[in-house]
């Protein structure tokens, strides 16, 4: 009985909190977070944004769950009942089950996998169910062309994706997102200069510059972000595969995206701005914990995100689909031959655990 | 152990019965789905197994990719499954003829096939090459996928690769009057070619 | 540089699938203006590679764990294929010349398809030989439905693509047998194995035996030959009746010999089955034939048979007699498309044996040395074909196969009727119009082939000689 409770249960319970708490501190960093996107937008467009709810504002988001709870969920008469339903929660799960891999500071994870960059990858490569199924279960025709723009936009963009995280592979020498930004810490530019304690300059994003433009883009564009948000363009398709989704459903897809763009914010964090290393490793710095500076890290990509969003116009469909085949795919090719070509003949590459 | 033997049978009930219905359901699309179901089942026992890096490899290539534009296609076409199953009835008695003599030689060679013949073989098939306790997976993986079995790596990559090529044959074609964009030649658009400058008297037109 | 002079045994095979992808570059880039010297880029790779495989040294050499293996046997096969190659490339001018048609990719995909016959031809255990079979095959099926907007020529591709699929599995499955009784993939270690019998392995034999009747279009596998030989445009029918067939019997002789070894008595009796079936089967549904190239195809189950007789004697001369067997099938069977590709008028292609009528009096050149060729496909002394069967009924006999011997000659009996009536339609019917005159590429194959088959009888030295050589490095 013993045994029981220190082999299964107890670790059980560990795993239930632990989840239970990055879950409410994501969820409500994420409400902020879609308030920020709202408040810079509005900014860039010298408007107040929303400006009512609680101070500044702040409420804003809180209320608006409320208002969604509380509506009606409507089902159109010719859906696919089960596979409309499905799809937001589809949507949502996997943008929250990305975040068990993600470490927020030194150990700081919920499951610390061999494997964590495939594991990201792959739940973002499943993201593409959830619009898809909601967009053919909506028995819609702009639903549905939204949904079809999806699945190859996503595709498309994957790909790339792919290559970046290869690139960052070869440099790091682990799939283990802890130990990728670990070899961050000890080890590039700022060690090469002579200044082991610049380590914003070991960070991944200075010689694999290339690669940290082009996933980041590619994170636009797989999140549905603007200017790659086809499969919402309300110009063209009104909603897109939202179109027929209204209340709790429709949260869940809007909760479910910006997840996941957090999920991507953090990745270019952890692939390319050093995850919870400090800027600089010197005394100030090192004082600060490494989940602030993860924290920090995070917000200052999704800024970068808000922006773009603001600034750039949508792109046209076949432009999306040319930036993705015809430029991104290779360059991140050459790019994979070129970083494994200098990591060999350098004798950079890591050696081997 | 228990935990890994419930999840196993969880995930394995869970992939059978997706399997089962892959074939049963009446809705192609949902037949789609439940082979997405399977696949994920499967990448589960993967893991169980202790290959993580095959089970994502799964995940990311086969529901990632393959299934999304199997999905494309099956919810594009809209294909009459009840036409396409008139004849199930008819080729069943064969069918499960086959399916059963198949299933009963895999089951021979498990049951004594493999022991019987060559004493050494079973352990030949069930060990891994370098030894799992060193290096992770994907590490072993990559050991002998580059070394012993560069060979095989690289005829299997020009396979695929006139497979791509035949597709591209097969199905491209170059529509004479579709407009196209050519990012250099926008780019190289220059004031002088773009535009003309006129003069334009008052009360007249060009 | 140690390493990669370690390679070199594989040169050929790297010289072709590197050579195929520098040349889909320049068709990617090069464009429409890409398309015409691609031929002769091609045709200059094969032969480059032809006198890499001659330049290697006759003694065995394994590479990549065994997986890859160069020996006698594997040079004089892939000389063979590549000739077969070059010759359907030589013969493909007119048809790529057609606008719809002109694409780069037929070449690549020509060399691709070599290079996959040379790693079925190198072939050292079941995995090798599997991606080469796919390789071959994954290129044949694309080819098969080259002229996309031709019903025929999709209807060809997709039936072999669906029954190709089907043997695929077979293949596999036996494989996976064979595997699992043995515990091993590699030839030599199921060679060690199979000395302890066991009916599992049997099944798995059989299964891989189906996969590779199939791809030699042996009966009962042949049904995919008339309809895919009738669809697929006829240079392409010259390929897949030249080269493929030698790779796939490579592999049939390579595996049997040095996989099973130690079960030859299990293996010779479905050999022998096969055989039989073939050549009967290619001697009687022929007759009733009126479209030429599936005349063809039934022809060419036929010789297969004849082929395997070669294996099912089970011997070294046995195995010599198939080389010299499929030597000279590549020659006759490269000459006889060449005339059948000259069969336009007004550059449209015809194909109907009528359509040959009164050919001696349009065109006495071609209608002689189509007629000499067509006498040895039936195996008439003293041109090349008889000499084709005579080893191989030599090597039956010897291995004291009479029934097979006899009933083999008899076959040939039968089939030459349907032969000569072509040659009787030539020379005695009212003539139809004259086709339009042959181009010089035509017409230096037919020259070539023909004359091999008419002087072979002089000379017949080097070649069974070369074939001792290569069947004595298998023992």
């Amino acid at each position: 009985m013993a045994s029981l409770w220190t082999d299964y249960i107890w670790p059980l319970l560990v795993i239930v909190a632990q989840s239970v708490l990055l879950l409410v501190v994501l969820l409500v960093a994420i409400a902020y977070v879609l308030y920020a996107d709202r408040k810079i937008w509005a900014a860039v467009q010298l408007r107040r944004g929303p400006n009512v709810v609680g101070p500044w504002g702040l409420l804003q988001s809180f209320a608006d769950l409320l208002k969604f709870i509380l509506k009606e969920p409507i089902i159109p008469a010719g859906a696919n009942k089960g596979v409309f339903l499905l799809a937001p929660l589809v949507s949502c799960g996997l943008a929250l089950a990305a975040w068990a891999v993600i470490p927020v500071d030194a150990g700081w994870v919920i499951s610390d996998i061999n494997v964590g960059v495939l594991y990201i990858f792959a739940i973002s490569s499943l993201g593409v169910y959830g619009i898809i199924m909601g967009g053919w279960a909506s028995n819609s025709k702009y639903p549905f062309l939204a949904a079809l723009r999806s699945a190859a936009q996503m595709v498309s963009y994957e790909v790339s994706i792919g290559f970046v995280m290869i690139t960052v592979l070869l440099c790091a020498g682990s799939l283990n997102l802890g130990d990728i930004v670990e070899a961050q810490a000890s080890s590039g530019l700022g060690r090469l200069l002579g200044a082991p304690w610049l380590t914003m300059l070991n960070w991944y994003w200075i010689p694999l510059f290339p690669m940290f433009v082009i996933f980041f883009i590619s994170a636009l564009a797989e999140t549905n972000r603007p200017p790659f948000d086809l499969v919402e363009a309300e110009s063209e398709l009104v909603a897109g595969f939202m179109v027929e989704y209204g209340s709790t459903p429709y949260m869940l897809f809007m909760l479910g995206e910006y997840v996941a763009i957090a999920t991507m914010c953090a990745m270019t964090t952890i692939l390319f701005l050093g995850g919870w290393l400090p800027p600089l490793a010197v005394a100030p710095f090192t004082w600060v914990p490494g989940i602030v500076w993860f924290t920090l890290k995070v917000l200052l990509v999704f800024f970068m995100f808000a922006l773009v969003k603001a600034f750039v116009p949508r792109y046209r469909y076949d432009q999306l689909m040319r930036l993705g085949w015809k430029v991104f795919l290779p360059i991140s090719l050459a790019m994979v031959a070129i970083v494994a070509g200098v990591l060999q003949l350098t004798g950079w590459a890591p050696a081997p655990q | 152990m228990t935990v890994a033997a419930l999840f196993f049978y969880v995930f394995a009930s869970i992939c059978v019965a997706s399997a089962v219905m892959v074939i049963a359901s009446r809705n192609p699309v949902h037949s789609v789905l439940f082979l997405i179901l399977a696949f994920v089942n499967a990448a589960g026992l993967f893991v169980l197994m202790g290959a993580e890096f095959l089970a994502m490899i799964l995940v990311i290539v086969y529901v990632g990719a393959v299934a999304v534009l199997f999905l494309f296609v099956v919810m594009m076409l809209d294909v009459d499954f009840t036409a396409l199953r008139q004849g199930f009835l008819n080729y069943l008695p064969v069918g499960g003829l086959v399916g059963v003599v198949f299933f009963g030689e895999l089951v021979a060679m498990l049951m004594v096939g493999a022991g019987a013949l060559a004493p050494g073989a079973a352990k030949a098939i069930t060990d891994p090459i370098p030894p799992l306790a060193d290096v992770t997976n994907t590490e072993a993986l990559g050991l002998v996928l580059y070394t012993r079995y560069a060979y095989y790596f690289q005829a299997a990559g020009v396979v695929l690769l006139v497979a791509m090529i035949g597709a591209i044959v097969l199905t491209l074609r170059h529509k004479p009057h579709v407009k196209r964009q050519n990012i250099a030649d926008q780019v190289a658009r220059t004031k002088a070619t773009a535009i003309k400058i006129r003069r334009v008297k008052p009360g007249q037109g060009i | 540089m140690n390493e990669a002079s370690a390679l070199y045994p594989a040169l050929p095979e790297l010289i072709l699938a590197g050579g195929a992808m520098v040349l889909l570059m320049i068709g990617a880039f090069g464009g429409e203006r890409a398309t015409s010297p691609m031929l002769s880029y091609a045709i200059a790779l094969l032969v480059v590679a032809g006198l890499a495989i001659a330049a290697m040294p006759d003694e065995r050499v394994a590479l990549f764990n065994g997986s890859f293996v160069v020996d006698g046997f594997a040079k004089f096969l892939k000389i063979l294929a590549v000739l077969g190659s070059i010759g359907t490339l030589w013969m493909s001018g007119d048809f790529l010349a057609d606008p719809d048609r002109r694409k780069f990719e037929y070449s690549v995909l020509i060399l691709l398809a070599t290079a996959g016959m040379f790693v079925l031809i190198s072939a050292g255990d079941l995995i090798a030989l599997y991606l080469g079979f796919e390789l071959m095959s994954l290129s044949l099926y694309v080819v098969a439905a080259f002229d996309r907007d031709n019903v025929q020529s999709t209807e060809a591709g997709l039936k072999y693509f669906v029954l190709g699929a089907l043997s695929s599995g077979m293949l596999l499955y036996g494989a996976s047998l064979i595997y699992g009784f043995t515990g091993t993939v590699k030839f030599a270690g199921i060679a060690q194995e199979a000395a302890n019998g066991g009916i599992g392995l049997i099944i798995g034999l059989v299964l891989l035996f189906a996969g590779l009747c199939f791809k030699v279009s042996a009966v009962p596998f042949h049904m995919w030959t008339p309809d895919v030989y009738q669809g697929a445009p006829t240079p392409i029918t010259a390929f897949f009746a030249s080269a493929p067939k030698v790779a796939a019997i490579a592999a049939f002789v390579r595996v049997s010999f040095s996989a099973f070894p130690a079960i030859a008595a299990q293996w010779q009796q479905i050999i022998i089955f096969v055989a039989i079936a073939s050549m009967a089967l290619g001697a009687f549904a022929a007759i009733g034939q009126r479209n030429i190239k599936r005349l063809m195809a039934y022809s060419s189950i036929g010789h297969m048979g004849y082929a395997l007789i070669g294996l099912a004697a089970a011997t070294g001369e046995g195995v010599q007699g198939v080389l010299v067997y499929m030597a000279i099938y590549v020659a006759m069977t490269l000459g006889t498309f060449a005339c059948i590709v000259s069969m336009r008028r007004n550059d449209k292609p015809f194909e109907e044996i009528t359509d040959l009528s009164g050919l001696a009096r349009t065109n006495p050149a071609q209608a002689f040395v189509l007629s000499m060729l067509l006498f040895s496909l039936a195996g008439i002394p003293p041109l090349a074909g008889f000499f084709a069967k005579f080893y191989v009924f030599l090597a039956a006999v010897k291995a004291g196969l009479f029934t097979l011997a006899v009933l083999g000659v008899l076959a040939s009996v039968v089939g030459a009727y349907y032969y000569l009536l072509i040659v009787k339609i030539m020379y005695f019917d009212e003539p139809a119009p004259a086709f339009d005159p042959m181009g010089n590429a035509l017409r230096s194959i037919v020259a070539v082939t023909g004359l091999f088959v008419i002087l072979f009888f002089a000379y017949p030295g080097p070649l069974v000689e070369a074939a001792a050589v290569a069947a004595k490095s298998l023992f």
